[in-house]
């Protein structure tokens, strides 16, 4: 059992992981602001919560796990709101998606 | 592990700092900002000093980014390149004070030795005595707000003087009638409100637990007040200052900053009336532990109060003066972000 919980929580950290290098790629690879906001909120909401449900698995039954677990709700609210946010910023603005391709042209002054 | 772990996080923030230099972008650099202060605070963990990192990443990353972003908004985005100006005489003067600091610490004893003179003299003490002297876990608290509570005192007068010195500055004049949305405002955004309406309690809850259970946990009346005040001023950005200010009333939020520093000070003269010395807690009741919490108590809440209302005054400061310079125009503010 206890290898079984071990074997999961490793699995889950590691996919986080994983996650999170993905969203980093992401963030420097794709062409225009909206995708490479995309790739971040990726980032926010696979990442971090794997990484907080492996590490939960860790810990235990303790208030340690309570914690984390309020800290993966927050998180669940608060990212993709900011990530939202920015685009509509973003869009408000005046950057339409898929106009600019590269870094330079992305800045809108 | 924790020297890798050491040296990740300090190329990190040496990184940032570079990127910081090299950045003509101002709200990119206040962003990099924000981050350095949330690596500083990583590796004040790693140094297992949670009450430090909290501060580091409340304070550094949280409150004074946003004070930042808020003074930006009502001066130039971009850093203006000076042409011509000389650049061999800072050169000198960075790379004399660099080397110099550097051969200072050639004398420093090594990280985390423990026959450094700084764990020699009071720590000691501090570590054997403050378990049966107050009884509290968290001995940062018991040092902070008891051992060394007169320095702490110090520290929240700054605050206080800081909070005069902006007002010497930027007045503390009402916002004009009739001015209703200004520049630092997002209050159309629908998610952002259901979200904010959802978050803010609980910020302003756990402000709280962070200021009442600071004697158990990392915490205290410095985190708790930044805490507070981040919790308002995010109600703030999405509900638009006319609202915000409406949660506490203006002519007590001008007092509140002085309210604090008298809880504090206040404390000190009670001891003092009931025969004590200056802050000497023991005199406050029967046993000396419980005697000492009381006082940790009351001079926390004196701590949070003066924080929150510090930080959020000078906000309301900022933004309330962007409005009144331009009345009316959130289009430009849009544009900036």
């Amino acid at each position: 059992m206890a290898l079984l919980i071990d074997l999961l929580s490793w699995a889950l950290i590691l996919t986080g992981g994983a996650f999170g290098i993905i969203g980093g790629i992401g963030l420097l690879r794709l062409p225009d602001f909206f995708s490479r906001i995309h790739a971040a909120s990726l980032t926010d909401s696979m990442c971090a919560p794997c990484i907080i449900a492996g590490l939960m698995l860790q810990s235990g039954l303790t208030l340690v796990t309570v914690k984390l677990a309020f800290l993966i709700g927050f998180l669940f609210l608060t990212s993709p709101t900011a990530s939202h946010a920015l685009a509509k910023a973003a869009l408000h603005g005046g950057l339409k998606p898929g106009k600019c391709h590269s870094p330079a042209e992305a800045r809108p002054d | 592990m924790d020297t890798l772990v050491d040296i990740l996080l300090l190329a990190f923030i040496a990184i940032c700092a570079i990127a910081i230099l090299r950045l003509r972008d101002l709200f990119a650099a206040v962003m990099m900002f924000g981050l350095f202060s949330l690596i500083a605070a990583g590796l004040f963990t790693t140094m297992h000093a949670p009450d430090v990192a909290f501060t580091e990443a409340a304070v550094g990353a949280g409150i004074s980014t946003i004070l930042i972003l808020a003074t930006l908004s009502q001066t130039a985005r971009r850093e203006k390149s000076q042409v011509g100006r000389n650049v061999i005489l800072p050169l000198v003067v960075v790379w004399v004070t660099g080397a110099a600091l550097i051969y200072g610490t050639v004398d420093l004893p090594v990280f985390g030795d423990p026959a450094a003179a700084a764990h020699q003299h009071v720590a000691p003490y501090y570590i054997n005595e403050s378990p049966h002297q107050i009884g509290i876990p968290n001995m940062v608290a018991a040092v902070l707000a008891s051992y060394r509570a007169y320095d702490t005192l110090g520290e929240v007068v700054v605050v206080f003087a800081a909070l005069i010195g902006v007002i010497a500055l930027l007045g503390l004049r009402r916002r004009p009638e009739g001015v209703e949305s200004g520049p630092l405002t997002l209050d159309h955004h629908q998610v952002l409100k259901v979200v904010a309406r959802l978050v803010v309690p609980v910020i302003l809850l756990f402000a709280l637990y962070v200021q009442f259970h600071g004697e158990y946990s990392p915490g205290g009346g410095f985190q708790a007040g930044v805490l507070f005040a981040a919790g308002i001023i995010l109600y703030a950005l999405v509900f638009g200052l006319k609202s915000a200010r409406q949660v506490i009333p203006p002519r007590l939020l001008g007092r509140l900053p002085a309210a604090g520093v008298l809880i504090f000070g206040g404390t000190g003269l009670l001891t003092m009336a009931l025969g004590g010395n200056y802050l000497d807690y023991n005199v406050l009741a029967e046993h000396p532990p419980t005697a000492q919490q009381i006082g940790i108590i009351m001079v926390e809440i004196g701590v949070g109060v003066t924080v929150a209302s510090v930080m959020l005054l000078i906000y309301f400061i900022f933004a309330e003066r962007g409005m009144r310079r331009r009345p009316g125009n959130d289009a430009g503010g849009e544009a900036g972000r």
